[in-house]
C-alpha cells in the first residue's frame, strides 16, 4: 500500500476506473487537485468557461461514446454552476461523475467562505452522492459511485471532498470489490414474465414497439432489430429513443409525441399492444394519459422497476436490461409478417407523410436540416439546443445509429448545445459533430467557444437564427392569442463573435447558399460557426397540444403551408 | 403528523418498514423522497436494527396520496436504503408509546388515575398539579385515552409514532454482513472526524 495524498487519490481512482478526461474549473478549494493533475498525464483537463458547460460536456461526453463523463467544480458557486448540468443527466440518465471540492472539515456547516451545501442541494438529482470526510474514504467511494453511475439505469453522481481531505496523505488501499447491500439492479428479467410478454404478443394483431433511450444505454439496438424482424413488430422510438432502431429499416416509423410524426403517434394509439422498452411513458410522448389509447396491453421493459407501473398500469412487467431481455423474447415469439397492421401505418404515413419538406423560396429550416442531412449522407453525430431547433432537428435528419442525435430531452435544457458537442466531440475525435444551435439557447452557453479554440476541435455550429426564442413564440401565438411578450431576442452579430474568438464564420442570408456554406464548412479543418438567417415565423408540426392526446395531433393549417 | 381520528383513515394508511443504512443523511434522502414525490408521511421512526451499520425505519404512508406500490419502489431506488416490507397486508404488531401530561389536583387525581389503569398506562411522574401518563399500544387505544384525559386538560402530549412487527417466524430484517474492511470504511463513510482538525480557509 503507498502513501498518497487525498489529491493523488482521487486522480489515482479516477484513473483505474478508465477516466481519461475531466472537464473543470479551479477554485480555491480544489487548488490541491489542481496542483496534484500534472502528476497524471493520462489525464486530459479540458477548461471550461462556466462550470455549467463542463457538465453539458461530461454529459456530452458519455452519450457519444457510452462512457462515463467527469467534471469538476470548486466550492460554492462552482458546485452551483454545475447543477443545470447534473440535473441534464438525471433527468435522460446518464453516467456523470461531478467531482466538487469544499471548504474544510473544521468549516463545513459554519457558512464558511464559498461553502454550499451541494450534497443536500444535488440529493434529488443524482443517483446518488458522498460528501467524503477521510482520505482514507476516497478509494472505496469513487468505486461505488463509478458502479452506481455506470451500472443500472445510468445516472449522475456527486463526490463532494473537503479541502483540507485533498491534503491529507494516508494509505490508499484501492478496493477489489464493490458491494453495496441497497443497490443490486435486476438485468435478467423474469423467465414468467418473458413468456407471458411472448404470448400476448403473438395473439396482437397490431403490436407497436416505443423503444427508448434505455436501449441505447443497454447497447441494445441489434437485440431490437432481430426482434422487430421476427415478431414482424412496427418501431417506433421516443425523441431521446432516437438512433435505437435504424429509421431507413423497413418497420421504422419514426418517433411520438408532442411533435413526433403523425403516423407514429397514430399508431401508438392504433395498437392493441404495446411494448415499451427502456422507456418511462413520459407525458411530453404519450400526451393526455387519461386518452392514451385506451384499449391497449401494455408490456413494459425496465431496468428501474419505479418505471413500471408509474404513469400506466401494465399488463406484463418485466424488469431488466433490454440487451437481456430482449434475445430471450425473440426466442419465444411467433415469426409473424403482420401485413395488414404494416400496411395500414404506411397509408396512414402516405397521407400524413410529416417529414416532408415544402418547397419556398424563404430560407426553411426544415430544409436546412435537410440539406444538412443530404450534404452529410447521414452520417454526421447532431447536437441540439432546445426549441423549435431541436424538433426540426430530429424531424428533418434520418438517423441510423444509436448515440447520434444528443440532446436535452426530460429537462430540455437550452444552452446544451455547443458544450455538449464539445464533450461529444472529445469523445469521439474522428466524428463530424454538428452543434444546432438556437439563437436563444446559443446565448446561454457561447462563450465555450473559448474551448474550441483552445483544444482545437473542429465542431460545426449551425444556428438557426430566427430572432425570437421561437418555441415560445409558437405557443403564444397558438395559445395565448399571438401575445408576443418577451420573445423577440435581440443578438449580437454571430460572425463577428466567432471571429473574435478566432472561429471562421459564415452568414447564410438566402436559400440558395444553404448547400454551399455547408460543404464549406465540411471542407474546413476546425470550428467554424454558419449563421443561418432562417424564415422567422415558421412553427413545428405536426403538434399535440400541451394537455391534448396523442389522437389529437394536428398538422401544418393550410395558411402556413402557402407560405 | 395527525392523530388517528377514526377507522376508515386508518384503512388507507400503510405501515412500510425499511431497512437502511446507518449513514449521515439517510434520513434526509427519504424525507426528501416523500416530499418530492407528494407521498404523505403520518409517521417515522427510526432506530437501531438488530444488525450493526443498519438502521430501521417505520414509516405510515397514507395511501391515498400515493400508491404504496410506488413509494416502495421509489423507496428502494436510494442506493441506502437495503429493503423495503409493505407490512399492510401482513399479520402485524403495530405499537406507538405516548406521554401524556395532565392537569390535575388532589381533588380529581385519583379519578385519573383509575382511568390510567384501565388503559394499563403508567404513571411515570407525579407533580402537584399534575401527572405523567406513559401508554404503550396502537394508535386507537392512545388516542382512547388522550380522549379521557380531555376533561382534566392535557398539557402536553409526546407519541412516538408507530413501530411495527411481522408475527411469527417470518421477518423483514437484512443479514448481510459486508467484508470487514469495506465495513469499516462504511461504518465512517461521511462522518465527522473526531480531534482536532487544522484550520484552514485559504
Ligand atoms: C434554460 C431554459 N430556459 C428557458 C427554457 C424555455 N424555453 C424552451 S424553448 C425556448 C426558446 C428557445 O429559443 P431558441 O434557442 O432561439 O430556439 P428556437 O425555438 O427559436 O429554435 C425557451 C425560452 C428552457 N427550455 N431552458
Ligand atoms: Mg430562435
Amino acid at each position: 500500500m503507498a502513501r498518497m495524498t487525498g489529491a493523488q487519490m482521487t486522480l489515482d481512482s479516477l484513473q483505474r476506473e478508465g477516466v481519461d478526461t475531466i472537464f473543470g474549473y479551479p477554485g480555491g478549494v480544489v487548488l490541491p487537485l489542481y496542483d496534484t493533475l500534472p502528476q497524471f498525464p493520462g489525464i486530459r483537463h479540458v477548461l471550461c468557461r462556466h462550470e455549467q458547460g463542463a457538465a453539458h460536456m461530461a454529459d456530452g461526453y458519455a452519450r457519444a461514446s457510452g462512457r462515463m463523463g467527469v467534471c469538476l467544480g470548486t466550492s460554492g458557486p462552482g458546485a452551483t454552476n454545475l447543477v443545470t448540468g447534473i440535473c441534464t443527466s438525471w433527468m435522460d440518465s446518464t453516467p456523470v461523475f461531478a467531482l466538487t471540492g469544499n471548504v474544510a472539515r473544521t468549516l463545513l456547516g459554519k457558512d464558511g467562505f464559498q461553502e454550499a451545501d451541494i450534497t443536500g442541494i444535488t440529493q434529488p438529482i443524482t443517483k446518488h452522492n458522498y460528501l467524503v470526510m477521510n482520505a482514507r474514504e476516497i478509494p472505496l467511494t469513487i468505486r461505488e459511485a463509478v458502479h452506481i453511475a455506470t451500472t443500472g439505469r445510468p445516472g449522475p453522481v456527486l463526490v463532494d471532498i473537503p479541502k483540507d481531505v485533498f491534503q491529507e496523505t494516508d494509505e490508499f488501499d484501492w478496493p477489489e470489490q464493490v458491494r453495496l447491500r441497497g443497490y443490486k439492479p435486476t438485468v435478467e428479467g423474469h423467465a414468467g414474465m418473458i413468456k407471458r410478454a411472448a404470448e400476448l404478443i403473438d395473439q396482437a394483431k397490431r403490436p407497436i414497439v416505443i423503444a427508448g433511450h434505455g436501449v441505447i444505454w443497454a447497447d441494445a439496438h441489434r437485440e431490437l432489430i432481430e426482434f422487430a424482424e421476427k415478431a414482424g413488430v412496427p418501431v417506433i422510438t421516443t425523441f431521446l429513443g432516437i438512433g435505437a432502431f435504424p429509421e431507413s429499416h423497413p418497420l421504422s416509423y419514426g418517433w411520438l409525441g408532442m411533435h413526433g410524426m403523425y403516423y407514429a403517434n397514430m399508431a401508438a394509439d392504433g395498437a392493441d399492444v404495446v411494448i415499451g422498452i427502456g422507456m418511462r411513458f413520459d407525458d411530453r410522448a404519450m400526451g393526455r394519459f387519461k386518452d392514451f389509447n385506451p384499449t391497449a396491453k401494455i408490456v413494459h421493459i425496465d431496468i428501474d422497476p419505479a418505471e413500471i407501473g408509474k404513469n400506466f398500469p401494465t399488463a406484463v412487467p418485466i424488469v431488466g436490461s433490454a440487451k437481456n431481455v430482449l434475445p430471450k423474447l425473440t426466442e419465444q415469439v411467433k415469426q409473424q409478417p403482420r401485413k395488414e397492421w404494416v400496411r395500414w401505418i404506411d397509408q396512414v404515413r402516405e397521407e400524413h407523410p410529416s417529414r416532408d419538406v415544402r418547397e419556398s423560396r424563404h430560407m426553411l429550416p426544415q430544409y436546412v436540416m435537410r440539406t444538412l442531412y443530404d450534404e452529410t449522407s447521414g452520417d454526421a453525430t447532431i447536437v441540439t439546443g432546445v426549441g423549435q431547433h431541436q424538433m426540426w432537428a430530429g424531424q428533418h435528419y434520418f438517423y441510423k445509429r444509436p448515440r447520434q442525435l444528443i440532446t436535452s430531452g426530460g429537462l430540455g435544457t437550452m444552452g446544451f448545445e455547443l458544450p455538449a458537442a464539445i464533450g461529444a466531440q472529445i469523445a469521439v475525435p474522428g466524428q463530424e459533430t454538428w452543434a444546432i444551435c438556437g439563437d436563444g439557447s446559443f446565448q446561454m452557453t457561447l462563450q465555450e467557444m473559448a474551448v474550441l479554440v483552445d483544444e482545437q476541435l473542429p465542431i460545426k455550429m449551425a444556428i438557426f437564427n430566427n430572432g425570437y426564442l421561437g418555441m415560445i413564440r409558437q405557443w403564444q401565438q397558438l395559445f395565448y392569442d399571438q401575445n408576443y411578450s418577451s420573445c423577440g431576442i435581440s443578438q449580437p452579430d454571430f460572425c463577428k463573435l466567432a471571429d473574435a474568438y478566432g472561429i471562421r464564420a459564415i452568414r447564410v442570408e438566402t436559400k440558395a447558399e444553404v448547400p454551399l456554406a455547408i460543404r464549406e464548412a465540411r471542407a474546413h479543418k476546425g470550428p467554424i460557426l454558419l449563421d443561418f438567417q432562417i424564415d422567422q415565423e415558421e412553427n413545428v408540426w405536426p403538434m399535440v397540444p400541451a394537455g391534448a392526446a396523442l389522437s389529437e395531433t394536428i398538422e401544418a393549417p393550410e395558411a402556413e403551408l402557402a407560405r | 403528523m395527525s392523530a388517528y381520528t377514526n377507522g376508515a383513515r386508518i384503512q388507507s394508511h400503510h405501515t412500510v418498514v425499511a431497512i437502511v443504512e446507518n449513514k449521515p443523511g439517510v434520513l434526509m434522502r427519504v424525507a426528501s423522497l416523500f416530499r418530492r414525490r407528494g407521498f404523505n408521511i403520518e409517521s417515522l421512526t427510526v432506530g437501531h436494527s438488530e444488525e450493526e451499520g443498519l438502521s430501521r425505519l417505520t414509516l405510515v404512508v397514507d395511501g391515498e396520496s400515493a400508491p404504496v406500490e410506488q413509494v416502495e419502489k421509489q423507496l428502494y431506488k436510494l442506493i441506502d436504503v437495503v429493503k423495503v416490507s409493505d407490512l399492510s397486508h401482513e399479520d402485524m404488531l403495530a405499537r406507538e408509546l405516548a406521554m401524556i401530561k395532565v392537569r390535575c389536583n388532589n381533588v380529581n387525581r385519583h379519578e385519573l388515575l383509575d382511568i390510567a389503569n384501565v388503559f394499563r398506562a403508567d404513571v411515570v411522574d407525579i407533580a402537584t398539579n399534575s401527572v405523567i401518563l406513559q401508554v404503550v399500544g396502537d394508535e386507537s387505544k392512545i388516542d382512547g385515552l388522550t380522549k379521557m384525559c380531555e376533561p382534566y386538560g392535557i398539557k402536553e402530549i409526546a407519541r412516538t409514532g408507530r413501530v411495527a412487527m411481522v408475527r411469527g417466524a417470518k421477518t423483514t430484517t437484512v443479514h448481510e454482513a459486508e467484508p470487514e474492511k469495506i465495513a469499516r470504511i462504511h461504518a465512517s463513510q461521511g462522518r465527522r472526524v473526531e480531534g482536532a482538525l487544522p484550520f484552514s480557509s485559504d
